[in-house]
């Protein structure tokens, strides 16, 4: 027979190995002490964009060309660019200006996607709290600038990828480029023969 | 030894005969002595509250595997968040006090002190150690109930006058509980006081004091009568203080806070605070009823000042609430106005007779084993009997299948 109330002392059973336990077994204990203990993030795990530049100076290394494409798909508008000019009033391929305003960015990652140039790519940052609601919100250029560097870091898998490509994109941009002067010489070597051989034809 | 055991009392004689070599009349020391005695317990049980304010939250995080709060600390120690209760306070006192426009403003603002003021009284006539009780009463047991029964009021009273319709239906639970649980509360207090033939605390204390064989207590909890007793009491202070799981009248899911849902600020931190010390003056009597007093549990173990005994007794039980609350899940209104009327109470009246019976077959093993059966067949068939009744079924549905 079911002794009534056996049910209360097998519960109170499992609270105190409970209680006791998660002072004896560390692995109990799930919480992380987040500021001094800080989670390993996945590899995918994504906050906000930020620009890849290559090399040392973030603005001679920058990938971005200002073409606007991302400004153009994100929906909910978030990006905002200004294209350079030259003392002319030529446009340049580099933005003057390029904000992201995270508080209305909802990391769909859809500018990174549609980038043809490598350019924009997700962060792993969310320690982005400020003070100020709107101006500290709004990150510029200086902000979204990041080296190819920690890009590797944060998504080595991604990056290799888009190296790889890079990669493979200048060897073909400079096989053609070879060809093509090849080709060039080609040209100007026959021109020359021809040249060399007509003056004997018409003489 | 001797001198630790006495040392609060010698500390207060001392401090008087100081005041008194320098010409303070007869009159002012008298009643300083009742102020010193009157500010020792109230701090000392402001400081139980603070401390099991934060223990409390620490302990149920523990039974569910988290740290619980360990950040408020002092400065730059941390102090396993021990100062937590100083940050509580602070932000309570901050905080603005809300009074809703439609509220009875002066009931509104009585309503915590009301609930204050006997939660204090009880505390006068605990005896907290050999010949350490604040006020000696012959009928101590008597003035504790009638004194804690002013809760009732206090509550009814905030529930009204916030003139909120959870508030008052809150209230109305806290009355039909606090009512219902009264009467096995006093049955059980009834047998102690019926074993030891008298109604003052310092006397049922001497009466489970002294040990048989020379090691085993006679704390009347280690008899069939008396641990039936002392079970029914610890079910009944808990729903007194209204703490899980039968703490309905504050059910969150369905009443927001109950009667303290129009509370804020001082005014609810006062709520809190009297209610935590009403649950430690019921357990300080369940201790002096039940548990010994302040009677060491082994005879070598009496080095250990008396008093210790019993404020060490006091959160072993406070303990066990809190571990209670972190197992059982909040009863149903129905469900516990009937576990009180059919279960506590015929329980009770078994205990009631099994103590009697126990007193004159004799105190002896016959006495033992009559007033085991006694408390053991009801306990049997009564529980089975409202297992059956409550017992979770498959439910059928009328009209969907």
């Amino acid at each position: 027979m079911n002794i009534p109330g056996s049910g209360i002392i097998k519960g109170l059973a499992v609270t105190a190995r409970n209680f006791l336990g998660s002072y004896v077994e560390k692995d109990r204990l799930t919480t992380e002490q987040y500021p001094e203990e800080r989670p390993k993030l996945p590899e995918n795990a994504r906050s906000f964009p930020f620009l890849v530049f290559d090399g040392e100076d973030p603005e001679a290394g920058m990938r971005c060309v200002s073409c606007k494409i991302c400004e153009k798909e994100c929906p909910p508008q978030c990006i905002y660019i200004v294209q350079d000019r030259d003392a002319a009033g030529k446009a340049i391929k580099r933005p003057k200006v390029f904000d992201i305003d995270i508080s209305v960015c909802m990391s769909c990652q859809i500018c990174v996607e549609v980038c043809p140039f490598e350019s924009i790519r997700m962060d792993q940052d969310y320690e982005l709290s400020s003070f100020d609601r709107f101006g500290s919100l709004v990150l510029g250029k200086s902000r979204l600038l990041k080296s190819n560097t920690y890009y590797r870091n944060i998504h080595p898998t991604e990056a290799a990828e888009t190296d790889a490509r890079l990669e493979a994109d200048r060897k073909k941009k400079e096989a053609a480029a070879a060809a093509k002067a090849a080709a060039a010489e080609k040209a100007a070597a026959e021109k020359a023969a021809k040249a060399a051989v007509e003056p004997e034809v018409k003489a | 030894m001797d001198l630790l055991e006495r040392a609060p009392i010698e500390l207060k004689s001392w401090f008087l005969n100081l005041l008194g070599s320098f010409g303070v009349p007869q009159g002012i020391l008298s009643v300083l002595s009742a102020v010193i005695i009157i500010g020792t317990v109230i701090g000392v049980f402001l400081g139980l509250f603070a401390l099991m304010s934060v223990m409390e939250r620490k302990i149920l995080a523990r039974a569910q595997n988290r740290y619980g709060p360990n950040r408020v600390g002092f400065f730059r120690w941390r102090l396993f968040g021990l100062f937590q209760p100083v940050a509580d306070g602070i932000k309570m006192i901050t905080k603005e006090d809300l009074v809703p426009r439609t509220s009875d403003r002066a009931v509104h603002f009585l309503a915590p002190v009301v609930m204050m003021i006997p939660a204090l009284l009880v505390l006068a006539i605990l005896p907290y150690g050999r010949d350490m009780v604040p006020a000696e009463l012959d009928a101590g047991i008597l003035y504790f109930f009638a004194v804690g029964a002013g809760t009732e009021v206090a509550v009814f009273m905030a529930g009204w006058a916030s003139n909120n319709k959870y508030s008052v239906l809150g209230a109305m639970r806290a009355i039909a509980q606090m009512i219902s649980y009264e009467i096995p509360l006093v049955m059980a207090a009834i047998i102690a006081a019926m074993i030891s033939g008298s109604l003052s605390p310092s006397a049922i204390v001497a009466a489970q004091g002294g040990f048989a064989w020379g090691f085993v207590p006679q704390w009347f909890v280690l008899t069939p009568w008396g641990f039936t007793a002392g079970l029914l009491f610890y079910i009944a202070a808990l729903a007194e203080s209204n703490r899980s799981p039968f703490d309905l009248p504050e059910g969150e899911s369905e009443l927001v806070a109950g009667h303290l849902t129009e509370y804020s600020g001082f005014k609810y931190a006062t709520f809190f605070m009297a209610e935590y010390i009403g649950m430690f003056a019921v357990c300080g009597l369940l201790v002096t009823l039940f548990l010994g007093g302040w009677q060491a549990p082994l005879p070598f173990l009496t080095i250990i000042p008396s008093w210790c005994w019993f404020f060490g007794k006091v959160c072993f039980v406070a303990f066990t609430m809190v571990w209670v609350r972190a197992t059982l899940p909040r009863l149903r209104i129905d469900h516990m106005l009937a576990f009180a009327w059919k279960f506590l109470l015929p329980m009770s009246f078994a205990a009631f007779l099994s103590a009697a019976c126990w007193h004159y077959a004799g105190r002896g093993p016959l006495a033992w084993l009559l007033s085991l059966a006694i408390v053991g067949i009801p306990y049997l068939i009564l529980g089975t009997a409202f297992t059956n009744r409550f017992a979770i079924s498959r439910r059928t549905y009328q009209f969907s299948e």
